[in-house]
């Protein structure tokens, strides 16, 4: 049995998540997910301004941080810290941690193949409408293909202490460990069908372990300190959720389903590049306080084609805000709306989207809010999008205004005017696995 | 009876480019059967039909006593795209629970 961990769910999460699950209990393999589908693109932006960057900048002095734990407790670390740039993102882990063994897996990077493989038939045609990418392909910023977990597998092989990797597929984190401790093979599609589950049952760090949780989240104690997610491998592929003991938080069955499903479409075909792990086969059951058990896992043969994230530039956006109080909170909020978008037509600017919300009241759920005689305050929050950025940055200047020519009483503009934000879309296609060689380098 | 979907499930959201997927967990069997009869994709459709574009798929597991929806243009563009303040729709899950359904069921009024 091999125990997994995961103490990263998102580039920015909770920094002290990986030395906690390093000192509060055993562990063999922390991983720690740094990649969402725009972080691609923000790192994009970095390695143009300066091409030695394009990895997550705080990793290389967290691993530093971490170094003599991770060698003392013998925990190997896994992460996909390394973005665009995994190759130097490792280079400088080993810089500050030099006694770590630093494994990079490369080769998801096919931003400048993209045309190569467009001469050779691959069309790379938007999955979900069907768009053709020489529409944007003057504005693409990033393209990496999700890879799977036996690059992963290969780099621990070579007794990698710290493996840095770009894009991979988010359970590959959790599977690689799992591939190499246990002697999985390509054809073990039951026990890579259990590893995919796992793996994404982690993937998002305390969200397995009572955090977000749907149901009676008032009866989770503890969550000042919540434990991050533990997933006790077998060599079998079954394997149990839990969280160190004495840690705030809660595993449960059903905390573990309501995870399971996340972000998930067709539950019985959830695709990764190792295979199409079915999660109607599994059953989920409580074993103990804070202990879940997964058991039956099927899936099938991995994909023929490899999922291929673009990022392209897409525009610019800003909103912005402003906060009126009682009485007429929303009176007042529905008028200053009226006044800028009457103020913006008459100077004749156009947007794609002008899109206004009233917080407090309707934002989040629209037209099943419920119904309120009178709210205290409202926050109006106006947002536009457009391809002009001269016209998104005449927006900006029009809300602050509305404090002294509007309704009575706006508050909250204490930011000043609204940031103006390059718009980023994200594109997904498909490519033949083949044309992609993922390689691992050992750093010296 | 009319209950909240909560009194028999609870649920989770999340997004995948401009699709929201909501996962609904049934509390039992007898409320799992219930939403597998009469949570229909129609039904979620009409409910969140001021809010998205696109489709509402369903699909059903069993073993996990839940039924998961994906709604097709729900995020206003989604990712950096959209100018919404839920750009990644973490709160439709609670939006659903709150539909108000015709039910017979004797359930308890708290769960865990």
């Amino acid at each position: 049995m091999i125990r997994v961990a995961n103490g990263q769910g998102f580039w920015g999460d909770w920094v002290e998540a990986p030395f906690r699950l390093l000192r509060n209990g055993p562990i063999d393999y922390l991983t720690l997910d740094y990649l969402a589908e725009v972080t691609m693109a923000v790192l994009q932006k970095q390695r143009m301004k300066r091409p030695g960057a394009g990895y997550a900048h705080d990793f290389p002095p967290l691993v530093q941080s971490l170094a003599a734990e991770l060698m003392e407790r013998g925990v190997a670390l896994v992460a996909n810290a390394g973005g665009l740039n995994p190759g130097g993102c490792a280079r400088e882990v080993k810089r500050l941690a030099p006694n770590l063994k630093v494994v990079a897996v490369s080769g998801d990077d096919i931003l400048d193949k993209l045309d190569e493989f467009q001469a050779q038939g691959c069309s790379l045609t938007n999955m979900d409408t069907g768009q053709q990418l020489s529409e944007v392909r003057d504005k693409v910023l990033s393209a990496n293909v999700y890879v799977g977990a036996f690059p992963i597998a290969a780099a621990l092989a070579n007794g990698a202490q710290v493996v840095v990797t770009g894009r991979c597929a988010d359970a590959a984190l959790a599977m690689g460990p799992a591939i190499y401790s246990l002697g999985w093979g390509l054809n073990d599609v039951r026990r890579l069908a259990a590893g995919v589950a796992a793996g994404h049952i982690i993937e998002c760090g305390a969200q397995a372990t009572g955090g977000n949780y749907g149901g009676r989240w008032q009866d989770i104690a503890g969550m000042d300190e919540i434990g991050y997610p533990i997933a006790e491998i077998e060599p079998d592929g079954q394997f149990v959720i839990t969280k160190h003991k004495g840690t705030g938080g809660r595993v449960t069955a059903h905390g573990v389903k309501e995870q399971l499903l996340y972000e998930v479409g067709d539950p019985r075909a959830y695709m990764t590049p190792d295979c199409i792990a079915d999660f109607t086969s599994l059953r989920v059951e409580d074993c103990g306080a804070d202990r879940v058990r997964i058991t039956g896992a099927r899936g099938r043969e991995r994909p023929e084609q490899l999922k291929v994230s673009i990022n392209y530039a897409a525009g610019w956006k800003a909103t912005g805000t402003i906060v009126y109080s009682a009485p007429h909170a929303l009176e007042k909020a529905r008028a200053a709306d009226e006044i800028v978008r009457r103020r913006l037509a008459r100077v004749g600017l156009a947007f794609e989207e002008i899109h206004t919300e009233y917080l407090g009241v309707s934002a989040c759920h629209g037209a099943n809010a419920p119904a309120m005689a009178e709210v205290a305050e409202v926050q109006l929050r106006i947002g536009v999008r457009g391809q002009e950025r001269g016209a998104v940055e005449r927006f900006t200047q029009e809300m602050i205004p509305l404090v002294l020519s509007g309704p009575p009483g706006a508050t909250g503009y204490g930011e000043g005017r609204p940031r103006v934000r390059e718009v980023v879309a994200n594109w997904n296609a498909l490519l033949p696995r083949e044309l992609v060689k993922p390689f691992v380098e050992v750093i010296e | 009876m009319k209950m909240p979907l909560s009194r028999l499930a609870h649920a989770r959201s999340g997004d995948k480019g401009d699709s929201a997927n909501i996962a609904v967990i049934a509390w039992d069997a007898a409320a799992y059967q219930f939403l597998a009869e009469n949570l229909t994709a129609r039904f979620v459709a009409d409910y969140f039909a001021s809010q998205i574009k696109g489709p509402v798929e369903r699909y059903e597991a069993p073993n996990l006593m839940a039924v998961n929806f994906v709604l097709r243009g729900a995020l206003g563009g989604g990712g950096t795209v959209s100018l919404r303040i839920d750009a990644q729709g973490k709160t439709l899950a609670a939006e659903l629970m709150g539909m108000e359904v015709e039910c017979e069921l004797d359930v308890p009024a708290e769960r865990p």
